[in-house]
Parts: C-alpha cells; sequence; structure tokens
C-alpha cells in the first residue's frame, strides 16, 4: 500500500474540499486508514504529522482513540516536535477515565526532571489540563520541586500544575501551603498570578489555611497598591490599568480573606477604598477624554463627602483642573477643591482659588468668592491672614460676594482688635483706590468710620508707613457719597462713618457739619432721615455726640453655624437672624437713630452701640445678644425615592421665632439619567402659612450631580401638628413624572 | 474555567480546550447544545449567559465564536478580557488573524493557548512574554528537526531565565 504522506495542511485543504458529508468522511476514512498503517509500521520521522492529522480529524468529530499509544511514543521522544505534538494529543485524546493515561506518567516525570525549560513546560502544561489523582499523588514531589525552579517560566506553570493538583487531591494541600510565603514575594506577575491562586484554592478548601493566610493580607494590600500607583506599564496594562487579571485575582482572594473577618477588613477597607477607588479616580482626571474627566470630578466629590483624606491626595491634580476651559469642567474643580480646602493647605488653597477668581467665567465668580470666604471663615490660621484674604477676595470680585460678606467682614475686624490698625489702613488704601466695589466700599467705609483715628497716627508695623491727612479721609468718604457707583446703602455707611469721625478727628467738623446738612435734604428718603438726625445731634444734643459715636462693641455672632442656615435658605432672609436684635424702645430715640440696622444689605447683627450713659436702665443694652444655645438638630427625612432620585428634607427651627418652620427639600440623583424639569410643589392645612422660595434649579444631573435644593417657610402659629404634602413633576430617562404623596413621620420636632 | 470552544458561525468546531475530565460522548453533547444556544443569540444581546449550571461568556470575532465555561465565582468580565487577550495573542503570531489560519494552523493555536492559560488559569499576564515562548519554541522545534537537540535547548534555558520580571 503506497504511504500517503500528506502533510497536515494538504489533507485539511482536502477535507474542506469535500462537497457533501459523505465526501468528507470518505476522505476522512482512506486518511485515516493510512494513518492507521502508518502507526502500525512505526515510521518515528513523520508519527507527529500522523498524529497532527488524527488530532484535526477528532476535531471534526471523528474517532481517534487508536491514536492514543502514538501520544506516549511521540511524548517519550527526544525530539521537540514529537513532544509538542505527543502532549497535545495527550490533551486531548487521553484524560483519565483511559487507562492508558497512567502509562504518561512516568514520562512526564523524566521531561519534569530533564531541566529544558520548553520541555518541563509542555509536561506540566499536560498534567494540569488532563492529570488524574492518582498522576498527581505520583507527581507531587516533582512539581514541588519545581516550584523553586530558577526560571520564572517554569515556576509559574509549577504553580498553577500544583493548583490543579489540590483540585484533584486535596491533602496535598499540605505539600504546598509552605511555599505560598516565600512566593508571594515574586515580582514576576506571572508567578504571582498563579500564587495568589493557589492560595486562594488553598483558603477555599480548609478554614484553618484561610486562618494561616489572614497574615497575609497586608502583603496582599501592598501588592495592589504598587499595582495600581505604578504608572502605564505597556506589558502587563490593558487600557491604562495595571495587569487587571492579577489586580481581579488580589481582589478575588482580599475577599475571600475578610470574609467575616473584621479585622482584616478593616486593614484592607482603607487601602481598599483609597487605593482602588479614589486612585483610579484620580488617574481618569489626567485622562485626555473630557467626559472622563468630568466623571472624575464628579465621583470625587460625591467621595469627599464620605472619605475626605483619599480625595486630598488628588488636590494638586484638581486644582489643575481648575484651569480648564472647559465651563462645566472648571465648576465642577471649583466645587471639588472648596471641599478640599482643609486646615493644612487653606493658604495654598485660597492663593490657588484666588487665581481661578481673577480669571473665571463670570457665572463662577459668586460661588467661587462665596466659596473662599466660607472656606476662610472656616479654617483661617490668623486672623490677619482672614482680613487679607477677605480684602483681596472683595477687591477682585467685590460684586459677586454674597451679602453677608459685608457683616462678617466687620465682625472680624471689630473682634481683632490688634489688628484695627492694620485692617483700616489697608482698607482705606484699598478704597483709595477704587470706590466701584460696594461691600468693599461698605467695610471700608464703616472701618474708617469706627477706627479712623488710628488711621491717622500714622505708625503700624505691618504695613507700610501712611500718611494720611484728615482732609483726604474726609475727602475720600465725600466721593464715596458723592459716587454714582455708590449704593444707598453704601451712602449711609459713608455718612455714618463722616459722622464717626467728629469724634474721631482732632480737626474741626466743620467740613462734616456741612455735608451732613447738604445731605439733609437729599432725595433719598434714608439718607435724609440719617442726615437730619445727625444734624440735630451736631446742634441740639452736641454734649452726647461722644459717647453715642463711641466705637461698637465686640459683636457675638452665631459663628458658622448661623452660615450653615444662611446658606440653606439661600438668601438672606430677615428672620434668620441667629442673634436677635434687642426691640426695646429706649428712652432717647438717638439710641434708635444710631441703630446701623436699617439698609437690606446688612443684616441685623449689629446690635446699637453701648451708651455708657449715667442712666442705668441702659445697663440690660449690654446683654449683647449672644446666639442662643442651638436646639438640638431636628433629623432628617428622605421622604421619596425613585429610580435613584431622591428627596431628602431637613428640618430647620430657627430660634426666636417658634412658629416658623424652615424646610430644605434636596434633591439628589444617584442614577445614571439626569433628571430635568424637576418642579417641587407642597401643599399644607389650612391653618398654615406656605412659602415656596426659588430651587437652586431644575436639573439634577446624573450620578450624584449637584442637588437642587428649595426652601419651604412654614409658618405655624397655631402649633398644630404638621402635615405636608408634596408633588413632584420631572422628567427622568425620557419620560415625564408626576408623584404625589403625603409625607409620613415628620418629625415633631418640626412642630412643638 | 471549565473549557473553551472556538466554532464558527456554521457550528463547526475549531479549537476545544477541556479542563474538566469528561467522556467523549458528554464533550460531543455539551458542544453540541451549547453551539447551538450560543448561535442563535442575536447580535445585541449581551456576552453573558447561564447555561446548565455554569457561565457562558461568548465573544464573536468575525466569523469565530470564543466561547468559555467558567463557575459561578468566577468573574465574568475577566474571562472577556481572557478571550480578547487570546485573540490579541493570535493576532500578534499570525498577523492579522482569521478563521483560516485557526483551521490551517490549529495545534499552532492550541501552542498559544497553553501559553496563556494553564488549568483553566491565567498563567502569564504579559503579551510579549507568551510570544516570546511560542517564539523560542518553534524556533526549538525548527533548529532539531534532525540535528541534536542538547545545545540549542541550552540557549533557550537561558534566554527563558532572561524573561522580564516587573
Amino acid at each position: 500500500m503506497v504511504m500517503s504522506s500528506l502533510k497536515l495542511q494538504d489533507l485539511i485543504e482536502e477535507i474542506r474540499g469535500a462537497k457533501t458529508q459523505a465526501q468528507e468522511r470518505e476522505v476522512i476514512q482512506k486518511e485515516c486508514a493510512h494513518i492507521r498503517a502508518s502507526f502500525r509500521d512505526g515510521d518515528p520521522l513523520h508519527r507527529h504529522r500522523q498524529l497532527a492529522k488524527l488530532l484535526y480529524v477528532h476535531m471534526l468529530g471523528y474517532p481517534a482513540h487508536f491514536g492514543q499509544m502514538e501520544c506516549l511514543k511521540l511524548i517519550a521522544s527526544p525530539r521537540f516536535i514529537d513532544k509538542r505534538v505527543g502532549y497535545l494529543g495527550a490533551m486531548l485524546l487521553l484524560d483519565e477515565r483511559q487507562d492508558a493515561h497512567l502509562l504518561i506518567t512516568n514520562s512526564i516525570k523524566n521531561d519534569l526532571n530533564q531541566g529544558i525549560q520548553a520541555v518541563q513546560g509542555l509536561a506540566l502544561c499536560t498534567l494540569s489540563t488532563m492529570g488524574s489523582a492518582e498522576m498527581c499523588r505520583d507527581l507531587a514531589t516533582e512539581v514541588e520541586k519545581l516550584l523553586l525552579e530558577r526560571s520564572p517560566y517554569v515556576r509559574k506553570k509549577a504553580v498553577l500544575t500544583a493548583v490543579h493538583m489540590i483540585r484533584k487531591v486535596p491533602e496535598l494541600s499540605d505539600t504546598f501551603l509552605p511555599v505560598c510565603a516565600k512566593l508571594l514575594h515574586e515580582r514576576h506577575h506571572g508567578v504571582l498570578l498563579g500564587t495568589i491562586t493557589l492560595i486562594t484554592e488553598l483558603c477555599e478548601r480548609s478554614p484553618a489555611a484561610l486562618k494561616h493566610f489572614r497574615k497575609v493580607v497586608p502583603q496582599l494590600v501592598q501588592i495592589l497598591r504598587t499595582l495600581v500607583t505604578t504608572g502605564f506599564s505597556t506589558e502587563h496594562s490593558i487600557s491604562g490599568v495595571s495587569d487587571p487579571f492579577l489586580q481581579v485575582q488580589i481582589l478575588r482572594l482580599l475577599r475571600i480573606l475578610g470574609r467575616n473577618h473584621e479585622e482584616s477588613s478593616e486593614s484592607m477597607n482603607d487601602l481598599l477604598a483609597q487605593v482602588l477607588a479614589v486612585n483610579i479616580l484620580g488617574r481618569f482626571l489626567l485622562n485626555s477624554d473630557k467626559n472622563i474627566r468630568y466623571v472624575a470630578l464628579t465621583s470625587l466629590l460625591r467621595l469627599v463627602q464620605s472619605d475626605h483624606s483619599a480625595v486630598q491626595r488628588h488636590r494638586p491634580t484638581v486644582v489643575e483642573c481648575l484651569r480648564e476651559p472647559d465651563a462645566s469642567l472648571s465648576r465642577r474643580a471649583l466645587e471639588l477643591s472648596l471641599a478640599l480646602v482643609n486646615s493644612s493647605n487653606v493658604r495654598a488653597m485660597t492663593q490657588e482659588l484666588q487665581g481661578f477668581l481673577e480669571s473665571c467665567p463670570l457665572d463662577l465668580r459668586a460661588d467661587c468668592a462665596s466659596g473662599i470666604l466660607l472656606a476662610a471663615e472656616r479654617f483661617a490660621p490668623t486672623k490677619r491672614w482672614h482680613i487679607d484674604t477677605i480684602l483681596r477676595v472683595l477687591t477682585m470680585a467685590g460684586s459677586h460676594v454674597r451679602d453677608d460678606a459685608v457683616a462678617n467682614l466687620t465682625q472680624l475686624i471689630g473682634g481683632a482688635q490688634e489688628l484695627h490698625a492694620y485692617s483700616v489702613r489697608r482698607l482705606y488704601s484699598a478704597l483709595a483706590q477704587d470706590i466701584s466695589q460696594q461691600p468693599l466700599v461698605q467695610v471700608a467705609a464703616w472701618c474708617i468710620g469706627e477706627y479712623g483715628d488710628l488711621l491717622l497716627e500714622g505708625s503700624c508695623e505691618e504695613t507700610e508707613p501712611l500718611q494720611v491727612e484728615e482732609e483726604e479721609v474726609l475727602a475720600l468718604l465725600e466721593r464715596v457719597l458723592q459716587s454714582h457707583m455708590s449704593l444707598p446703602a453704601t451712602r449711609g455707611y459713608a455718612l455714618t462713618a463722616l459722622m464717626k469721625l467728629s469724634t474721631r478727628l482732632r480737626g474741626d467738623n466743620n467740613r462734616i457739619r456741612q455735608v451732613v446738612s447738604i445731605y439733609g435734604s437729599c432725595l433719598d428718603v434714608e439718607l435724609q432721615q440719617r442726615a437730619v438726625e445727625y444734624n440735630t445731634l451736631f446742634r441740639k444734643y452736641d454734649h452726647m455726640r461722644a459717647a453715642i459715636l463711641e466705637k461698637m462693641p465686640l459683636v457675638d455672632r452665631g459663628g458658622p453655624q448661623a452660615d450653615e442656615e444662611v446658606k440653606e435658605s439661600k438668601e438672606a432672609t430677615h428672620l434668620l437672624e441667629p442673634a436677635p436684635v434687642p426691640t426695646e424702645p429706649q428712652a432717647s430715640k438717638l439710641l434708635d437713630l444710631l441703630d446701623l440696622l436699617d439698609g437690606p444689605s446688612e443684616d441685623s447683627q449689629q446690635p446699637p452701640p453701648v451708651d455708657p450713659s449715667p442712666e442705668g436702665t441702659l445697663i440690660h443694652l449690654l446683654d449683647l445678644p449672644c446666639a442662643p444655645l442651638a436646639p438640638a438638630p431636628i433629623p432628617n427625612l428622605k421622604v421619596f425615592e425613585r429610580e435613584g432620585l431622591q428627596l431628602n428634607l431637613s428640618f430647620v427651627r430657627p430660634p426666636g421665632t417658634p412658629t416658623l418652620l424652615l424646610i430644605t427639600a434636596t434633591a439628589t440623583n444617584a442614577s445614571e439619567g439626569d433628571v430635568t424639569h424637576f418642579i417641587c410643589q407642597a401643599a399644607v392645612p389650612k391653618s398654615f402659612q406656605l412659602q415656596l422660595q426659588a430651587p437652586s434649579g431644575d436639573t439634577v444631573p446624573a450620578q450624584g450631580g449637584l442637588p437642587v435644593t428649595q426652601v419651604l417657610r412654614i409658618l405655624n402659629p397655631n402649633k398644630a401638628p404638621l402635615r405636608l404634602k408634596l408633588r413632584l413633576t420631572y422628567n427622568h430617562y425620557g419620560r415625564s413624572v408626576q408623584e404625589i404623596f403625603e409625607v409620613n413621620n415628620l418629625p415633631v420636632e418640626a412642630w412643638q | 474555567m471549565q473549557f473553551m470552544l472556538l466554532f464558527s458561525r456554521q457550528g463547526k468546531l475549531r479549537l476545544q480546550k477541556w479542563y474538566v475530565p469528561l467522556s467523549d460522548k458528554e464533550k460531543k453533547k455539551i458542544t453540541r447544545e451549547l453551539v447551538q444556544t450560543v448561535l442563535a443569540r442575536k447580535p445585541k444581546m449581551c456576552s453573558f449567559l447561564e447555561w446548565r449550571d455554569l457561565k457562558i461568556v461568548y465573544k464573536r470575532y468575525a466569523s469565530l465564536y470564543f466561547c468559555c465555561a467558567i463557575e459561578d465565582q468566577d468573574n465574568e468580565l475577566i474571562t472577556l478580557e481572557i478571550i480578547h487577550r487570546y485573540v490579541e495573542l493570535l493576532d500578534k503570531y499570525f498577523g492579522s488573524v482569521c478563521e483560516l489560519d485557526i483551521i490551517f494552523n490549529f495545534e499552532k493555536a492550541y501552542f498559544i493557548l497553553d501559553e496563556f492559560l494553564l488549568g483553566g488559569e491565567v498563567q502569564e499576564t504579559s503579551k510579549k512574554n507568551v510570544l516570546k515562548a511560542i517564539e523560542q519554541a518553534d524556533l526549538l522545534q525548527e533548529n532539531m528537526k534532525d540535528k541534536g537537540y542538547h545545545f540549542i535547548m541550552q540557549g533557550i534555558n537561558d534566554a527563558h531565565l532572561q524573561e522580564k520580571v516587573e
């Protein structure tokens, strides 16, 4: 019979050329006959080719069992090509159900020991694919030895073979456990991966092993951290993630080790949260894709509430993002930057933010300015720094600051006695340069009025020597008064300041008197009234003037808590004073006049000045209104949740107004789709008065975007139990939604 | 991983790697059923499906379906990455791989797979290292078709020793 030694590829070609199933079968049967004959005749040189053909045919579904012995022969051959095909055949044709399979154990043993890596690799591969329990028992020692081989190529395969062996013969766990600790120090990713897999297998099978390996948790976390923080390494990375295969495997093991074991979990948690989530987000920040950067900033913003320190790590990157030309990115970066300010980085951060303030788009300026001021207030390292910062913000973005900034600053300055001279000088210089920024002008005017004497003293270590003449000061204030840029409130400040200077300055007061009398016929009623009163003070009550115009005492404020409440209502409403002004009428109506409470931009945190007149009944005025003990906060209430959109209510009962309840409704969106056209309406029983203030917006962006807040003001004069019905309408996921519901479980503190 | 199957859109098997011991009959039955199930899936459907007590992760690349069966506790997404990595390796080795390459060089496809996965687990996460190993083995095969192999094999050994460690 002619031996047709078709090449493998030719055979494949021929088979594929067959037009019908029958034809194919014919070709194959013919070829198989040849192959069988070849095996019988024992042609060693082409044996591998014959087997390869057989394997192909086998894949098509044809019987190939007569090739099993040939596999053995090939494996035993010294030629690499033989071994390669032989082992492949073994894996495809031999399995533990065949008796023949045990026969290769010896060959495998020989190949494992003969020191040529490629061959060792083949043997290990086959063993781990089809090795039966018996084979595994026989070869355990060999594999154990190979775990310590110099070559990582062999080691990585040995480790995974050990995994297979343990699966087949669980008792072998004892053999392979000891070496794991050492293998964890591997730097080769393949070996390391195999080791992690091995440890996982061990832990899953034995609680003792689990306990034993808990102590490597720190090491695992360290490896993971290194992986995540190492920069891009092309060799092991997929889409910029360092070796995700290894990471996933480590995570899996950590999950097993940490299960129900608090200590391990603890040590993992901080590191994991930081390392994984935050660092990955941090790297997104550097991504060139804007969308990814935006998402990263948004996610970090959410994270910063729960894990502040982890996000801090990315502060420099976040600050970089401030310079983004893209407005939505820089807005996010601004929010995040403000959230990241703390006492240690406040100086650096405010500097950055001030830089941003100078160049940022107008719509962000207000937020930025407010943010800086708030941060300054919370974290100011020194009062002087604080004053400087506020000054700088006022100079740069004065028209955009919140209304209470003026009051805050005056209070701040007032309280920092050592800084009066400094402040007044700085403010004077600033004012002299620019009288257009109203908040700045107001503060400056107030300061000059209060501390004019210090201004004229001429020396202060902290600023450059400033020689200021009385006339200059008066001229400046007059300029402010006359300027068309000045708001009525500002002019009020200026006028009062002038008046105060009448007692602070040494010169005669003719100029002041003149100005005051001129304004007596001013068209602005407010100014007119003041001027008339001041005039009267000059003419009829001159003896009291000094006393009345004395320096103001320190005002005690509610502090940041008051600010929180102000923030909640979004605009300074008069009823939110934490420090209610004493409203008792006084014997002398002049005291009322000098009450600096008028003007819409000031809020009533400045009580009337002290009058140390002999009338003892005035002593009670010295009971400076201090913030009453903050009542216990009322717990928040989640009232609505649907598909990731959540509505929470928070309640405030401002002290001093027992019938008033302020509810802030906050809508947050954790879903993937934006919520738009969001409108919240409320209804209360007839005995209540309800006022809905303007919401902060009508869109709640997806995935934790900026929430929409709205304040509800409810007056409850009868102190009746509160009932509240809400109606929400919005668009979400392309559908319009309407929900009407009554709020249950309102806390009793809301009305009692 | 319990097994990996590669098959064409006509359901013709191109590669089968079994990591669990099953009889030929069982393997045939599983293959037949699974191929049918996967081929019935519409194009936009996700890559994961539950079948018997296993999770099946599959992805189609041109005319070939790559299908893996994993256990409950295994990670589907990383399995997708495994499939993708395997395709990349094939692509690099064959130079723009297509189904015909795998048909005519099926044993090479196995060899490559065996350098990437071992016993159903990932053994090497560096593409470079996998391809290098195959290269060395191919060289070895060529070089010792007729000659003695000791010296050449030794050379290959040294090359492996220098395998890059991170």
